[in-house]
């Protein structure tokens, strides 16, 4: 990660001089990004959050479009290995897991992403456990050129891979169906599975887990008093020197 | 032959000072005749109108607290809610809130605001540190639920301007949502409201919604009316004076 990070801060500088030998103005630059996201829940967990800077056609999801296969990976499992290579496969100014494992319920984190010149779109996402496929997530919000602060409010999002069966299994494995934990406790064991079918395989506004009161059966492995959420979920605050 | 006489409140600047001193001198040079003039600079009045809209079905909701107060939060998201917040989210009663030492000035509205209605308060101020504002109000069938805002600069506005939010839930993290009988101070039960054990996450956080008896929780003496969804609240406030 380190030696992404130089090898980007490389890449910028080199483009800053040529920026200012063709144009000799400031309007094609890079910026200094310090981003802190906000966990506004009280019973879900975040898995490593993944940020990037990219190009305005770039997009690691969309909605009313299938997940990819690295997108599916971190829905459903929290792992972020594939949607780092495709970021850097298309030159994008990647963060990686600023809170170094979980962003807990309440919490925040506060890292720093510089920009490219050419990476005027920001996106961002992250796992919420537990979930069978539930993500928050901001799909290419436009970095501002004026500097100031602003706040982005997060939703969940449903990555349309997995049945929402609501059953705490360890499945994270992408493809394998259940919930990999349930970090804030909570949970109980034993349930029937709420459905065993996704019928729609688009990225779609999460309905939200049911979860019951049950601890040793019922439908579901989650506590509906505890697990389930309203939107927004995350709060994103950009500031932008 | 000139008389001048200064309100020496401390909220006045020293540059406010110079500059009625200088005024007095240029008065002073002008004066050529035995008028007499007196100079009394009035400490500008701060007036705020605001209004709010229950947009809930059936959650009446407890008066609304609004404070002026300087730059501060009177809650964050995953920080411990203070005892006057905690009397506030738990039983409706903002008396403790509205003394906070924080506040510069401070109202509440009459009663209770009914689902569907609106309530329109008046705050005023001569503190011109008084530049940031906040309201509260409790969901009153719910165990610790508020909804409001804090520390929002309205140092800007000019008379007549207005601004506007749509607010969403929180949860005071002080009270378990058990939505138990007895529990839950609104029409609904009638129970104990503000109790000073703090048997839930205690911190501040987004509210995940009531369960209620026909979702699933067995023991919830809250229906399906009482269920809600962000926002929960709109409120407006402009400035009159």
């Amino acid at each position: 990660m380190n030696t992404n990070i130089k090898t980007n801060l490389k890449k910028i500088n080199t483009l800053l001089s040529v920026s200012a030998l063709i144009f000799a103005s400031s309007q094609v630059r890079a910026q200094d990004l310090s981003i802190t996201v906000t966990n506004l829940t009280q019973g879900l967990h975040f898995t490593p959050i993944i940020t990037a800077a990219h190009a305005s056609d770039d997009h690691i999801f969309m909605v009313g479009s299938t997940a990819t296969a690295e997108l599916q990976a971190m829905a459903e499992g929290g792992d972020i290995s594939g949607l780092v290579t495709m970021l850097s496969n298309a030159d994008a100014d990647t963060n990686e897991n600023p809170a170094g494992g979980f962003l807990a319920p309440g919490m925040s984190t506060t890292y720093t992403l510089t920009n490219e010149a050419a990476n005027t779109h920001l996106s961002m996402t992250t796992m919420i456990l537990p979930s069978n496929d539930g993500f928050v997530g901001l799909d290419g919000w436009e970095i501002p050129t004026e500097a100031g602060t602003y706040t982005i409010m997060l939703n969940a999002y449903d990555a349309g891979t997995e049945a929402n069966n609501e059953l705490i299994n360890g499945g994270g494995t992408p493809g394998v169906l259940g919930i990999p934990g349930a970090p804030s406790g909570g949970s109980g064991t034993n349930g029937s599975g709420v459905t065993d079918t996704e019928s729609n395989t688009m990225i779609h506004i999460h309905r939200g887990t049911i979860g019951d009161d049950d601890t040793s059966g019922g439908t579901s492995d989650l506590n509906s008093s505890i697990h389930r959420w309203l939107n927004p979920v995350a709060k994103l605050t950009v500031s932008i020197q | 032959m000139l008389t001048l006489s200064l309100v020496t409140k401390s909220s006045l600047s020293k540059s406010k000072l110079t500059l009625i001193a200088t005024l007095a001198l240029l008065l002073s040079a002008c004066n050529d005749n035995d008028n007499s003039v007196v100079v009394t600079p009035v400490p500008a009045e701060y007036s705020y109108s605001i209004t709010i809209t229950n947009l809930t079905y059936a959650q009446p909701l407890s008066p609304l607290g609004v404070i002026l107060h300087s730059d501060n939060k009177m809650w964050i998201v995953g920080d411990a809610s203070s005892l006057s917040l905690e009397k506030l989210a738990e039983g409706g009663d903002n008396t403790d809130f509205l003394v906070d030492t924080n506040a510069l000035a401070s109202n509440s509205s009459e009663g209770v605001i009914l689902p569907g209605t609106m309530s329109t308060i008046s705050i005023s101020t001569t503190d011109r540190m008084a530049t940031y504002f906040t309201a509260a109000t409790m969901l009153v069938n719910t165990n610790d639920a508020f909804s409001g805002l804090t520390g929002i600069d309205i140092s800007t506005m000019a008379v007549d301007d207005t601004e506007s939010w749509n607010l969403n839930v929180y949860d005071a993290g002080t009270e378990l949502n058990s939505e138990a009988a007895g529990t839950i101070p609104g029409p609904v039960d009638g129970g104990t409201g503000f109790d000073a054990t703090r048997d839930d996450v205690d911190f501040v956080g987004y509210h995940s919604g009531v369960v209620s008896q026909d979702d699933g929780l067995s023991s919830s003496v809250l229906t399906q009316a009482h269920r809600f969804d962000n926002p929960a609240i709109k409120l407006t406030i402009t400035r009159t004076q």
